[in-house]
This record gives C-alpha cells, sequence and structure tokens, in this order.
C-alpha cells in the first residue's frame, strides 16, 4: 500500500542551493580568519596571560611600512656657520654651512620628494619668508628639537626626525581633526549625544565606540582615568560612568592600533588602573600622552592661521601638493600616536635615525614659540 | 551499607569497557569498574599535587592558591617541576581523571541498557577543557598558553585573554556561547518554574499533568515543546553553549591575532552597503 514519492523538483532545487550557498557561506567565513602559526611574546609573569600575540605573515607584510630611508651621506665641515654664509637663517643659524645644506637635502627627501626644495622655497630668493611652508617648517624643526630634548621620558634616546611623522609625505599620512558637533552626536532634539553608539568606530579599531576619542584627550586634558576611586562614603560625587569609561576605551583602542600591540603590553587587566601591576611601558605611555597633547596645543594649533590662508597647501607647489591642511571644523589637522608609531611599538622598529643627524640637535629654540609670540 | 528495594535490579554484570570481571563490583552504593581506579587514581594525585604547589607557594588560602603553567619559553616540552611542570602534571591528572569518568559512565550506561547521553553530555565539558589547556597550546606552540589553576588567578587570565584581542565581546564565537548560556538558564527557568507548580497544586487539588504543563504554554505564548522535548531542548542549549565557548577560546590566537572588533571588518565591507 506504500505510495512511491513522486520526484520533487522544486524540493531539490531548493535543498542544493541551501546546501551550496551554505558551503559557500562557511568558505568565505573561514576566509575572514587567520591561521597558525602565530608568535606570542610572554609580556607578565607564567600563568597571567599577558602576552604580544602577532600573526608573522603580517608582520613580515608590514616591515616595509617601518623602513628608514638611506642616509644623507656625510659632508665635511665648511667651517663657516650657516648664519654667515647665508641670509635669513633664524633657527639653524649655529650650524656649519656645510651641515646645513646636507640637513635641506635630508628634510626634502623626509617631507617634499615629489616637490623639491620649491615646496618651501622661493626659488628666485632661497631666504625669503613668503612661502608659508617655510615657516611651517621652522616650527616643526624647533619642535623636532623640543621633543628630542624635553620629551626623552617617551623618545629615550631614540629620538624623532622629520620623517618619524612625514615618511616622505607633505602631510604625514596619520592625523586627525575635530569631528563635527553633528558627526559626534548623531541624534536630534533632546536625545542623548550617540557618543559612538551603533556607529564604527574607525578611531577605536572598528568598534561601536566613540568616534572621535583625540579632541577631549590629546587636545584638551579630559580625565582618561576611569578607575573608580569609590567608597561607601563618596557615592554622591562618585563621576565614574560606563560612557566615560568608553571614551577612554576608544583612546586605548587607539594606543593598540598604533602600537601594534594589545592591553595587556601596558596593563594587567586585573586591575587597570593599579601602577605596580602595570609594565614599564605604560610609564612611557603616559608621557607619551602629554608629549602629543604638548606638540598639538604648543606648535600645531599655533600654526592654524597660515594653513587657514592655504587650505589646500602652498600653491606654488602646484597640484602635486594639494592636500587638505584643515578638518571638517576649521582646525588644524594634529598629530596622534599613530602618526609616529604607525603599528610598531617603536616607530621604525627603534632605529636610531637621529643619530645619523646631529644637525638636527643644533636647532635652535629662539626666536620663542609662534604662540608665545602671538601672546 | 543497605540496598534500596530496587537496587539490585540494576547491579547488572558486564558491560565493562576494560578489565572484563576485574573491577566489575560496587562499593556500597557506588560502582566501581576499571575507570573508577584510574578516576581515583588520577583525582588524589592531581589533588595532592596541587596542596604541594600551594604548599611551595606558601598559602593554603582556598582563593589565592595559584598553580600556573610554565613560562612561553619552554614552548611544548617539559618544564622544571616548580616552573610549571607541576601544572603539566595536574593537567595530565585532571584530563585523566575526567576521561575516566567519562568512560565510567559510558561503562555505567552499558550495565543499564540505556544510550549514552550522559558520557557524551560530559564529554562536552572535558573538551571545553581540553581545548583550553591542550589543543590551544598546541595551536600556539607552548603550554604556558593554558590557564593557571586557581580561583582568582583563572579570573584574572581570563581577563587578560579578553584583553589581549581588546574587546572580547565582539568574538563571534563567544556571543553564540553566551547567547546559548543565557538562553539555557531562560529554559531551565521555564523549566523548573512548570514542573514545580504542576507537582505542587493549591491543597486539595491533584498533582497536575503534562497535558496541563502543555496547556499552559500553549495559553502563554501559543507553543508547547513537550515534555520530552524540553530535555532535548535542553540538552542542546547546554551543550552548544559548551562547544561554543570552545570555540570562542580556540580561535583566538590561532585564528585571529588582533582586535575582535576588527575581525568584523568582512562585514562592513559587504558589497551590499559598503
Amino acid at each position: 500500500m506504500s505510495k512511491k514519492k513522486d520526484f520533487d523538483l522544486v524540493s531539490t532545487v531548493g535543498w542544493t542551493a541551501t546546501a551550496v550557498l551554505g558551503v559557500a557561506a562557511a568558505f568565505y567565513l573561514a576566509s575572514t580568519f587567520e591561521r597558525p602559526p602565530v608568535i606570542a611574546i610572554q609580556w607578565g609573569p607564567r600563568g597571567t596571560a599577558m602576552e604580544l600575540v602577532y600573526n608573522p605573515r603580517t608582520v613580515v607584510r608590514e616591515l616595509p611600512r617601518h623602513a628608514v630611508p638611506p642616509k644623507e651621506e656625510e659632508v665635511d665641515k665648511s667651517g663657516i656657520p650657516s648664519r654667515e654664509a647665508y641670509q635669513n637663517v633664524q633657527v639653524l643659524g649655529d650650524l656649519d654651512s656645510a651641515e646645513f645644506l646636507r640637513l635641506m637635502n635630508a628634510l626634502t627627501a623626509w617631507v617634499s620628494p615629489q616637490q623639491g626644495c620649491n615646496y618651501c622655497h622661493n626659488p628666485e630668493n632661497l631666504a625669503d619668508d613668503s612661502v608659508y611652508t617655510k615657516v611651517v617648517a621652522r616650527k616643526m624643526l624647533q619642535m623636532t628639537k623640543v621633543i628630542n630634548e624635553s620629551w626623552q621620558a617617551h623618545v629615550g634616546q631614540t629620538g624623532v626626525t622629520c620623517w618619524t611623522c612625514h615618511r616622505g609625505q607633505p602631510v604625514p599620512a596619520y592625523v586627525w581633526a575635530t569631528e563635527t558637533p553633528q558627526a559626534e552626536r548623531r541624534t536630534r532634539g533632546l536625545m542623548a549625544t550617540a557618543a559612538g553608539q551603533n556607529t564604527v568606530s574607525t578611531a577605536a579599531g572598528l568598534s561601536s565606540l566613540p568616534t572621535d576619542p583625540f579632541t577631549p584627550f590629546l587636545l584638551e586634558d579630559k580625565q582618561i582615568r576611569v578607575t573608580t576611586t569609590w567608597t561607601p562614603m563618596s557615592l554622591g560625587d562618585n563621576r565614574m560612568s560606563i560612557k566615560q569609561a568608553e571614551w577612554t576605551y576608544a583612546l586605548m583602542f587607539h594606543f593598540s592600533a598604533a602600537t601594534g600591540a594589545n592591553c595587556t603590553f601596558c596593563h594587567n587587566s586585573q586591575n587597570f588602573g593599579k601602577w605596580e601591576g602595570s609594565t614599564p611601558q605604560r610609564v612611557t605611555a603616559w608621557h607619551g600622552i602629554y608629549m602629543t597633547r604638548a606638540m598639538n596645543n604648543d606648535w600645531i594649533e599655533p600654526l592654524t592661521p597660515l594653513w587657514r590662508e592655504n587650505p589646500k597647501g602652498p600653491p606654488e607647489a602646484g597640484a602635486a601638493a594639494a592636500l587638505a591642511r584643515l578638518g571638517p571644523m576649521g582646525d588644524a589637522l594634529k598629530i596622534n600616536c599613530m602618526t609616529c608609531h604607525q603599528g610598531a611599538h617603536k616607530p621604525m622598529l627603534g632605529a636610531q635615525m637621529l643619530a645619523d643627524y646631529p644637525e638636527l640637535n643644533a636647532v635652535s629654540l629662539s626666536p620663542v614659540p609662534l604662540r608665545a609670540a602671538m601672546r | 551499607m543497605s540496598m534500596l528495594s530496587f537496587e539490585k535490579k540494576y547491579r547488572v554484570r558486564g558491560g565493562t569497557l576494560i578489565g572484563g570481571d576485574l573491577f566489575d563490583f560496587w562499593v556500597g552504593p557506588f560502582y566501581v569498574g576499571f575507570f573508577g581506579v584510574t578516576t581515583l587514581f588520577f583525582t588524589v594525585l592531581g589533588t595532592a599535587l596541587i596542596l604541594y604547589g600551594a604548599a611551595l607557594q606558601g598559602t593554603f588560602n582556598v582563593w589565592t592558591i595559584n598553580i600556573a603553567p610554565p613560562d612561553l619559553k619552554y614552548g611544548l616540552g617539559f618544564a622544571p617541576l616548580k616552573e610549571g611542570g607541576l601544572w603539566q602534571l595536574i593537567t595530565i591528572c585532571a584530563i585523566g581523571a575526567f576521561v575516566s569518568w567519562a568512560l565510567r559512565q559510558v561503562e555505567i550506561s552499558r550495565k543499564l541498557g540505556m544510550g549514552y547521553h550522559i558520557p557524551i553530555a560530559y564529554s562536552v565539558a572535558v573538551f571545553a577543557y581540553v581545548t583550553l589547556v591542550v589543543f590551544r597550546p598546541l595551536l600556539m606552540g607552548a603550554w604556558g598558553h593554558g590557564f593557571p589553576y586557581g580561583i582568582f588567578s583563572h579570573l584574572d587570565w581570563v581577563s587578560n585573554v579578553g584583553y589581549q584581542y581588546l574587546h572580547f565581546h565582539y568574538n563571534p564565537a563567544h556571543m553564540l556561547a553566551i547567547t546559548f548560556f543565557f538562553t539555557t538558564t531562560l529554559a531551565l527557568s521555564l523549566h523548573g518554574g512548570l514542573i514545580l507548580s504542576a507537582l505542587n497544586p493549591p491543597k486539595g487539588e491533584p498533582v497536575k499533568s503534562p497535558d496541563h504543563e502543555n496547556t499552559f504554554f500553549r495559553d502563554l505564548i501559543g507553543y508547547s515543546i513537550g515534555a520530552l522535548g524540553i530535555h532535548r531542548l535542553g540538552l542542546f542549549l547546554a551543550l552548544s553553549a559548551g562547544f561554543w565557548s570552545a570555540v570562542c577560546i580556540i580561535i583566538s590566537g590561532p585564528f585571529w591575532t588582533r582586535g575582535w572588533p576588527e575581525w568584523w571588518g568582512w562585514w562592513l565591507n559587504l558589497p551590499i552597503w559598503k
């Protein structure tokens, strides 16, 4: 009495299509992952899981990113200081004139290799300050000197050169500007600010955290610490909230991307705030926060009027240099950790580049920084 | 020890996997078998080693005893006893005891002529443990990637492993595992509430039957999975939770080295909305 089942075309096609799609989706998903072997570096006592985890293939692929340009050939001193050899030498006057030329060549290779000397200089009169980028370059030389002299708690003896940020580009590849209030807010009327909810934060590793953690922490000095000092007695004025923690978390995501290291590079998450449980790198990073803030406020922001006058770069340099100099709010493009680090916990993997260019240490810090001059 | 009236019925000879009749006996109410002996051996040895480790550490505070795995530099080799070797021996003992227990469950299932549901279910938990202390360390190349044995210390380990990948809540398998854990507890609470109320009617009313139970949920949510079905569902949910926990940790490191939020880049880059 059994009824023979008919061949059901629709059902067969349906199941086959589902199976094919399922297998394709599984293959696609598998391709989104990495694979062993991986490299793990122990970064804390055994059993604490303080470890740096790297994909060796990615590390190799990114090596060129951390390369150092060929060393500019050393020169014999001419014996004549550049203030006597040239005109209008304001911050490199103490430098030997031959070394001055060497530094100028190096600067061109580091900052404007495509655009050449005329990116900053008026070819008719090299001493002329009419090209605004020359004024910027002068301030940047002083900034470099300040970093190397006063911020060794962060940069150590390795120091920085123009290359550390610029990497052969007039505008460094990794800069930031303050977000517009609308972009940050994303809500209307009386609704609370979204603060990154349901947005992809590229600043915070594609997470749904605040999208501009730089303005409050690397320009302003909003409090980064969110580990509560709560005691039953202080309940009333405990200002630590999850929302505040998310801003800090976003900034920490940026630190991680910039250094190519995870949270345990600096912290034992058993207690994020406790210095005793942290690694020495946290101290270096702490100084880095203050350094970045100082550079943005003392050296970059004060140059904003120059960039406002030339929002697309120096007109003399032509279309090749036409890059935006301002953010959506009309503010200067500022630095963060990524500007120098670019994914390595020591920029350029710790290459001692400054040692090859002692000329950078001869920069004079007078005239005073622009901000002070404008007061 | 006296025997319950129906207990004799279950004292069936045979069904052993190993050792034939040699260990096929009971001590009081407990079946022994070859795997009962090995369970006891590994348990006693492992516990003794933990106590030795605690003595070396200098504390018998149950919260802070910590048996840490070796430094990563020992790779997949043996470490000196006091520098993680103890952890390695205790891990062997733990796996020995857990696997023995599962096999003892198999023998009992065979004696009772029932399916292997219980050893299979228990094995999923053992699988998750072995994934943590064997499979993942093997894939990452060092026993030091295992978790430390200690109440506080293993929690700190979990926290730091999470922060190795910046934000573990973005780990897709972790999302599944957590969802299954929560759903398990939800299903269990619904089921427990149902059974308790069916079995404890108001004074003077008879105990309610599965028909009442089905009616309650059909009234409430329009569907009742049934008296047998809820146990199948519970097993599925609970085992899925354990299984996806194992997956979420084994992909962290061997199959992903960066922050978990970044993994979702493939989703953000799907051509439909890119």
